[in-house]
């Protein structure tokens, strides 16, 4: 009788899931709507403009593009150099990813906070940092000095593609650590265990059972950062210096000072299309090594290292993550302190008072304001946009999830110059006279973060096994309800990740809101950028005071994501 | 689940309170829209809102290339009634795009001679600029040479190695001074000059920033460490850092070469953006830019000179620099017919050897 009822219950709910297949392409049509009104319309109006100026098409932007070797230069020049800080940055980024997944220990958090912060910098600052430790002038070169005596002449590498490189695996290090990390702390551990007992060696375990299974995580890891380097500007501009240009540079140098379009919608597109194409073999990559497994909910924190070789290497990479990435913050940290007069807050306490009395003058806390309000909102937007996004993406794997993965990442690596003029002539209309509105900003910031949303959650969803959510729903759970006991424990560290991302993006001000006409907002990054504007040892001082500001607001709301994320998602 | 909610409740409330409050605007409301260098301080913004019934706008728009490309691209629907910021370089581009209505304004009486370029007063000079080479004066005091004079100087050997300069394809004094290259050494002869620059040990950076900041031995950054003693940069560069120094040093740190023949002019101008509906506002408005009381704000607030030879100039400016008696600049025409071209040469001659 039981049974029976059971098994009726059962069918029930099952025809009750069948009704609802509908559910994912109504929660899918949410980003394509929000994607198709703020990027496409934007894109397609900015390259109607340039490439049929006058009605009729000029395609003096192409042929200059495809014919001009130093446009040629500058495509090729592009994938390469971001095709090796990828390599290097996730080579760097899986031992870190090990350790913070496999093992526990004090001041893991704060590590991984650290690790975060380089994202959050504005390139000038970044830049400067990093050259205080690695410039000519820098800390290592005057270490080196006092070891080899005064003659040695140190190591150059300022305006080099060395710099460049290192800066973006300083920049990408925490993409790598976060999204191989969350995935493989999920990671069951029985599999190579039992291998082990079988009497393979620890390396072989690696590389023919942990690797394949972190392959998702790998790739998509290595796709965010490929792109992220693809469309560098800042650091390639700054560190590079002038016989450097990557595509987005060279759209910036097109667009904003030559106002030249065609060539830069030319270029914009080539940037597009790459990207489509890059994100089409990814999807495919993706799709061919996804492996479906049991989730292991028992390490979640990770183990106390009791051998010695751990706690090795958990010290090593330590120090490693230390002097590598905490290094240059540290010297950030320590400029805005050292005055003319000594160690003093002077820098800080000049943050409060308004010298010139201007109108723009941000006292830090609404600077601090303004950046938290634009980045909570920006988080809000791309999660709820990512999670609609993603969850389609891992429940449909047909043809119409095929194309929809790589569009959903075209906004990431769209030069912000074309997006900011895009939106300027496009959202010009009643009801959308977004021009000088905030809420452009909210939109701009979601648009480039809602993709790394996406990134970080799909590898985890498409890792549940059907078999749990279908176990679920037959014992009666509604849809919402085998998400949130199924799938958001699962993927709740993707989840942190892709949030703590998306903060940081509007934190750190990427993409096109640099751009767009804004009305007196300062943010953390605008006022750093208000005071590099003028000459003067308090511009200068109090704009190392903010970046202070910045890294610790950053630090303080990477734990507080952290910690909010456990007590929602971990309800099991 | 419950907090998550509630924040959500409370962002979006802030939100909607905050896109209202700012589509408030009554009809004694106008749209400024510049670059992000602007700035006027808060009282003489205030008293002019106060006695005219009047409220500004001001929106900002990236660098002075990207505000103006701005303007030009919303010229079917603008953005803004007002328009400040034109730099003389862009001048022609500006005036090309028919983004400007001419307004006479009965403030170009007392504006200094020379700096309206001009005829039709579709854009009117508010402030100008000297892009200088600075040097630092401690450290040629201490080398006991004398800083360079002319352009010519700069490749000679006492001056190897210390002169670092912008690159003119992404920054605005980086372009001021290869045109002045360009007006001293003719369209055959500046490149020519420049191989010479750069054989003489010469660093080309990507913007002020970076050559300011980052490589110039004299800004007063305490311990970062730029090794450079010449810079490309402004006039009036010597009397901000002296203002905004912790405390009024000894002596003076760094100065402006201002001999003739070295520094090139920048124009701003401002104006009236085309298709706005509130005219008379508006002029009110480029009035008021070119009034005293705005002009005799202008130096300590954006550090480039007032365009009104009424206007007085405050200590700091008096005391530690002076604009070029003799200044160089070329006609925006010429510069928008070859810019691009005389870039693309630079860069391949220069940069990509």
């Amino acid at each position: 009788m039981k049974v029976a009822f059971f098994l009726k219950n059962a069918y029930k709910k099952k025809a009750h899931v069948k009704a609802n297949t509908w559910g994912p392409v109504m929660v899918v049509v949410l980003p394509l709507a929000f994607l198709a009104l703020f990027y496409f319309f934007p894109l397609f109006e900015i390259f109607s403009v340039s490439i049929f100026p006058k009605g009729r098409p000029d395609l003096s932007g192409f042929t200059k593009v495809f014919f001009y070797n130093s446009y040629l230069r500058v495509i090729v020049f592009t994938v390469f150099q971001a095709a090796i800080s990828t390599l290097l940055a996730v080579a760097v980024g899986i031992p870190g990813a090990y350790m913070f997944a496999r093992f526990d220990f004090p001041g893991k958090r704060i590590l991984k906070t650290i690790a975060t912060i380089p994202f959050v910098l504005p390139s000038v600052v970044a830049a400067a940092a990093l050259e205080s430790i690695l410039g000519q002038h820098g800390l290592l070169n005057s270490g080196l000095k006092s070891l080899f005596g005064p003659d040695f002449s140190g190591i150059n590498i300022e305006h080099s593609l060395t710099f460049i490189l290192i800066a973006h695996v300083f920049f990408n290090y925490s993409v790598v650590l976060r999204i191989v990390g969350g995935f493989w702390s999920r990671l069951d551990t029985s599999l190579g265990e039992s291998a082990k007992m079988l009497g393979a060696s620890g390396f072989r375990v690696f590389f023919s059972i942990t690797l394949p299974l972190l392959r998702p995580a790998i790739f998509a890891a290595s796709l965010l950062v490929f792109i992220f380097c693809f469309s560098s500007f800042g650091i390639v501009l700054i560190l590079g210096g002038p016989k450097f240009a990557t595509i987005e540079v060279e759209i910036y140098r097109q667009a904003a000072h030559l106002f030249n379009l065609p060539t830069a919608a030319a270029l914009s597109i080539v940037q597009i299309v790459f990207t489509f194409i890059m994100m089409w073999v990814y999807t495919w990559l993706q799709r061919s090594s996804a492996v479906k497994i049991n989730p292991d909910f028992t390490g979640l924190g990770g183990r106390k290292p009791s051998q010695k070789i751990a706690l090795i290497f958990i010290a090593v990479n330590s120090a490693a993550i230390l002097l590598f990435c905490g290094g240059p913050l540290i010297s950030l940290f320590v400029k805005s302190f050292v005055t003319q007069s000594g160690l003093s807050f002077e820098y800080y306490s000049a943050l409060f008072v308004n010298k010139s009395n201007s109108i723009f003058y941000a006292p830090p806390i609404s600077a601090i304001g303004y950046s938290l309000m634009f980045a909570l909102g920006a988080l809000i937007l791309a999660l709820i946009l990512g999670l609609s996004a993603s969850y389609f993406l891992a429940t449909h794997r047909g043809k119409i999830a095929g194309i929809l993965d790589p569009i959903f990442m075209l906004p990431l690596s769209t030069s912000a110059v074309t997006l900011g003029f895009g939106f300027i002539i496009a959202l010009d209309q009643p009801p959308l006279n977004l021009r000088s509105s905030p809420a452009l900003v909210f939109i701009a910031h979601a648009i480039v973060a809602f993709p790394f949303v996406v990134r970080c959650l799909v590898p985890a969803m498409v890792s549940i096994p059907d078999s749990l959510r279908d176990a679920a729903s037959i014992l009666g759970a509604s849809p919402a309800n085998v998400y949130r006991h199924v799938d958001l424990p699962i993927t709740a560290r993707a989840l942190v990740a892709g949030a703590i991302f998306a903060f940081t993006i509007s934190l750190g001000e990427f993409g096109a809101t640099l751009f767009i006409a804004r009305p007196q907002t300062p943010t953390i990054p605008l006022a750093i950028f208000r005071f590099l504007g003028q000459p003067g040892s308090l511009n200068y001082g109090q704009a190392m005071a903010m970046s202070t500001i910045l890294m610790l607001v950053a630090g303080f709301c990477f734990l507080v994501i952290e910690k909010f994320t456990r007590h929602t998602g971990m309800e099991i | 689940m419950k907090s998550v909610s509630k924040l959500l409740a409370a962002v979006l409330t802030v939100s909607i309170f905050f896109l209202m409050g700012c589509s408030d605007e009554s009809s004694r409301t106008i749209t400024v829209m510049t670059h992000d260098s602007f700035s006027i301080s808060r009282e003489v913004l205030e008293e002019y809102e106060r006695t005219n019934n009047i409220k500004l706008k001001i929106i900002k728009s990236g660098d002075a290339g990207s505000a103006l490309n701005q303007a030009i691209l919303s010229k079917s629907n603008p953005l803004a009634d007002v328009f400040y910021g034109v730099d003389s370089t862009f001048l022609s581009r500006a005036l090309d795009a028919d983004i400007f209505e001419p307004y006479d304004s009965p403030g170009l009486a007392d504006v200094l001679e020379g700096l309206s370029l001009d005829s039709k007063n579709r854009l009117l000079p508010v402030d100008y600029g000297d892009v200088c080479l600075n040097y630092d004066v401690e450290l040629f005091s201490k080398k006991g040479i004398k800083p360079p004079f002319s352009l010519e100087d700069l490749t000679k050997p006492e001056y190897a190695g210390m002169v670092v300069v912008e690159n003119p394809a992404t920054s605005s004094p980086g372009l001021a001074f290869l045109l002045a290259t360009i007006a001293e050494y003719g369209e055959g002869g500046y490149i020519d000059y420049w191989k010479r620059l750069m054989a003489n040990d010469t660093l080309v950076v990507q913007n002020w920033k970076v050559a300011y900041w980052g490589k110039f031995s004299g800004s007063s950054n305490g311990n970062s460490g730029g090794d450079r003693p010449i810079v490309v940069s402004y006039a009036s560069s010597p009397p901000a850092e002296i203002y905004y120094a912790e405390k009024p040093p000894e002596k003076q740190k760094t100065a402006a070469i201002i001999s003739p023949g070295t520094c090139y002019r920048q124009v701003e101008f401002a104006g009236i953006l085309r298709g706005t509906k509130k005219r008379k506002l508006a002029e009110q408005v480029i009035d008021f830019f070119l009034s005293i009381q705005f002009q005799e704000d202008i130096p300590l607030q954006m550090f480039v000179y007032p365009s009104n030879r009424m206007a007085a100039l405050p200590e700091v400016f008096l005391l530690y620099t002076k604009p070029s008696l003799s200044p160089i600049s070329l006609e925006p025409a010429r510069i928008a017919e070859r810019r691009d071209r005389w870039i693309e040469e630079w860069t391949a001659a220069i940069l990509r050897q």
